[in-house]
């Protein structure tokens, strides 16, 4: 696969797509296996450059980095130069003067990944670990799998033709819903979008497939075969996008009624972490019907086939 | 010192020689006195002359110094410059607008005329002592936040009608703090797919609707800075139309560039007001031409590199300006086929130099007027490059091409730029 970057779920063609799906099932033996190690990164030293706290991503990568065998090096915004205000460029500069091979970035700012992929100051391979408001293209590949193993079985070659997904919640800031809006689209599925009117900016509305303001009225006529629940973050709150988290999770959170109301095959997925009682409560985040811990554990069967097809060289697996 | 411009084109198309003697225009005519050069196909302008700089002394001398804001001035065919409040210590003060201007005048490439902020420290809390800076050896007659509104509606009628003493003006940076808070570029559909905090138009229209109001109110002046929207053009359309004393000006980047230009996350696009969409840069070009926008006014921006070549969010808003400001005005005046040599001199020159009140700059080429004058070649074309006499990089037109040279600027009568050669006072 041509692909040396993987910043925006733009990158990927549906080709290219169903390829690292199809991988990723692949790694999912692996992670099965009595032995759970590839040599696929051995010798390749990739580096974790965290400026903003994610336990679950990084963990998710670290894992995924070490079952290809690669060197991983953690750098956390806490207890590195980077809180000393160290400019991206200088850190990245040195990161690359020790021959990093990879760096998977999370950062708060928008456009961090771009800027750092298409900069002179590392010629190794980016990954967008989630940018700002912007995009996380690993999310978007975990659910896209996650959507087609609980659907079809993880058919090799199969796309998501058809099938209908709703992201609902805080569309403006989320760059899970930025990204799988793209990625989900690129197979073939058809995203509606549910939230209030606050954070549902008209841009993305027009480029789904629907756009619903009334959660209740979208399952009226809507057919999902998934929706997806975003976190909802109480800093919106405060600058007055809704103005109470009841009268958000009374509008928009998922519950048991709305759950029946969707039927009984619907799938429960949630990019975690949950807000239990919020935006999902504990019936819907713990019914046979939640994908929340496949999501976890395909997180990293997904990662390691993006990992594979950017920087891998030993390609037995 | 004694010259003549041979068969220069004015700007009303007639071919004439322009002579200069000691400063002044000395005959314009047939006649020729002293060393002769020959200007056919040159465009004889009054020199230009900007009503929004940023020249970053004192305080922020890595960025740009008057001197070197007043070289790329004259490249660019200006004679005078209004340098913004907003540096360090900021020009609230007769002390540090009489350091700026003396700081021009030593360097004499160009007019220096500092701009005094309306508040102490840009806080927009107080009044600034604005009639002592009239009264000062710098005599301000333009006050401005600028890089922030004054977004407190009392205070704003009160720096509108205080003015009035001295017939000043506040030039205003309309835009609302509340409706722009962490906003990063133009609200719209690039900025909700980039996931880039918006800067929405409203929050600019909004503040020039109420400040024309304020300004009917209190029979003021007010320059509206820096407009960039669609909405904003309506606003000062109305207002005139109600006659009031509402001047406004456009920057050469909103007259060119859009918000698409962020989707390659270079804050080398990075202004504030944000570049808007292809809409917007139409509705400002109509309103140019049309004479609802008074002038262009370059908001030349130099920030160094650290703070441009970086991720968007940490970048600084602003961009170059002074170099390529005509060539703009040209393309959008001139080779559109819509308007005239009259009308870019008006936009550039005339209108600024009224509003600023500068008694020697935006005068016809005509016996006895000051010799501050702009040859330009509008035949050829160039490439942008970077790398221009700013102490600063960001120059967001790297790589395009646009039209027309400034081949030569006389100031007071002395060449600043001679055959697109900058000439370092002796």
């Amino acid at each position: 696969m041509n692909l040396k970057h993987l910043i925006s779920a733009s990158d990927l063609s549906r080709d290219q797509a169903i390829e690292i799906l199809d991988t990723a099932k692949e790694m999912a033996g692996v992670s099965d296996r009595e032995v759970k190690k590839l040599p696929t990164l051995r010798g390749k030293t990739v580096v974790n450059l965290f400026y903003e706290d994610s336990t679950r991503t990084r963990v998710s990568f670290e894992v995924a980095e070490k079952r290809l065998s690669a060197d991983v090096v953690n750098v956390s915004a806490k207890g590195s130069s980077v809180s000393k205000g160290e400019s991206l460029k200088d850190t990245v500069q040195t990161l690359a003067a020790i021959s990093a091979d990879v760096i998977v970035m999370r950062h708060g700012s928008s456009g961090a990944a771009h800027t750092l992929a298409n900069s002179d100051w590392f010629s190794g391979s980016v990954i967008n670990a989630g940018d700002g408001t912007h995009e996380h293209p690993t999310q978007a590949l975990l659910d896209a799998y996650t959507l087609r193993d609980r659907l079809f079985a993880s058919a090799a070659g199969s796309d998501l033709a058809g099938v209908n997904v709703a992201i609902v919640g805080d569309i403006a800031h989320s760059r899970v819903a930025r990204s799988n809006l793209i990625l989900l689209k690129t197979l073939g599925a058809k995203v509606h979008l549910i939230a209030p009117a606050t954070l549902l900016p008209g841009a993305l509305a027009k480029s789904a497939e629907s756009s619903y303001f009334d959660f209740d009225e979208a399952i009226e006529d809507l057919n999902l075969d998934a929706v997806m629940m975003l976190r909802v973050q109480s800093e919106r709150m405060h600058a007055s996008f809704f103005p109470t988290e009841s009268e958000y999770s009374r509008l928009w959170g998922l519950n048991r009624e709305r759950l029946e109301r969707m039927g009984k095959d619907v799938l429960v997925m949630h990019p975690g972490p949950m807000n239990r009682g919020l935006e999902i409560d504990s019936y819907c985040a713990d019914s046979p019907n939640s994908t929340v811990l496949d999501q976890v554990r395909n997180g990293v069967s997904a990662r390691m086939a993006v990992l594979y097809h950017l920087a891998g060289t030993e390609r037995n697996i | 010192m004694s010259f003549t411009l041979k068969s220069v084109t004015l700007s009303d198309g007639k071919v004439t020689n322009v002579s200069i003697e000691n400063g002044l225009i000395t005959a314009v005519g047939q006649q020729v006195a002293g060393e002769v050069i020959d200007c056919s196909g040159l465009i004889g302008l009054p020199g230009f002359v900007d009503l929004h700089t940023h020249l970053r002394q004192p305080g922020f001398e890595q960025s740009e110094t008057v001197e070197s804001g007043s070289m790329a001035a004259a490249l660019g065919g200006y004679t005078a410059v209004h340098p913004m409040a907003n540096t360090f210590p900021v020009a609230d003060n007769a002390g540090v607008v009489e350091q700026v201007q003396r700081l021009g005048e030593e360097v004499g490439l160009v007019e220096v005329q500092p701009i005094g902020a309306v508040t102490v420290g840009l806080e927009g809390e107080q009044l600034a002592e604005l009639g002592t800076m009239n009264k000062s050896k710098a005599r301000v007659r333009i006050f401005s936040d600028d890089g922030k509104c004054v977004s407190d509606p009392l205070l704003m009628r009160r720096a509108l009608t205080y003015v009035k003493t001295f017939d000043g003006v506040i030039a205003q940076h309309a835009q609302e703090p509340r409706l722009t808070q962490g906003a990063q570029m133009n609200e719209g559909a690039v900025s909700a797919e980039l996931g880039l905090a918006g800067w929405p138009a409203v929050a600019e229209e909004s503040i020039i609707a109420r400040d024309i109001m304020l300004a009917e109110l209190t029979g003021s002046r007010l320059h509206v800075c820096h407009v960039s929207t669609a909405g904003s053009v309506e606003q000062i359309r109305l207002g005139k139309a109600r006659g009031v004393k509402v001047t406004a000006e456009v920057t050469p980047h909103h007259l060119l560039l859009t918000d698409e230009l962020a989707r390659g996350y270079d804050p080398v696009f990075k202004v504030n007001p944000p570049l808007r969409t292809a809409q917007d840069v139409t509705a400002l070009r109509e309103a140019l031409i049309d004479g609802t926008i008074d002038i262009i006014g370059t908001d030349h921006a130099p920030h160094p590199e650290e703070l441009k070549k970086c991720e968007w969010s940490a970048a600084a808003f602003g961009m170059l300006g002074l170099e390529t400001a005509a060539s703009i005005a040209q393309l959008v005046l001139i080779d559109s086929g819509k308007s005239s040599w009259s009308r870019l001199a008006e936009v550039l020159s005339i209108a600024p130099a009224r509003i600023s009140g500068l008694e020697h700059q935006g005068q016809p080429v005509e016996i006895g007027q000051v010799a501050n004058l702009t040859l330009i070649n509008p035949l050829v074309s160039r490439t942008i490059v970077d790398g221009g006499v700013s102490k600063s990089n960001n120059q967001p037109y790297v790589g395009m091409q646009l039209p027309g040279q400034v081949v030569h600027t006389i100031f007071r009568g002395t060449f600043t730029v001679r055959d697109t050669v900058l000439a370092r006072k002796a």
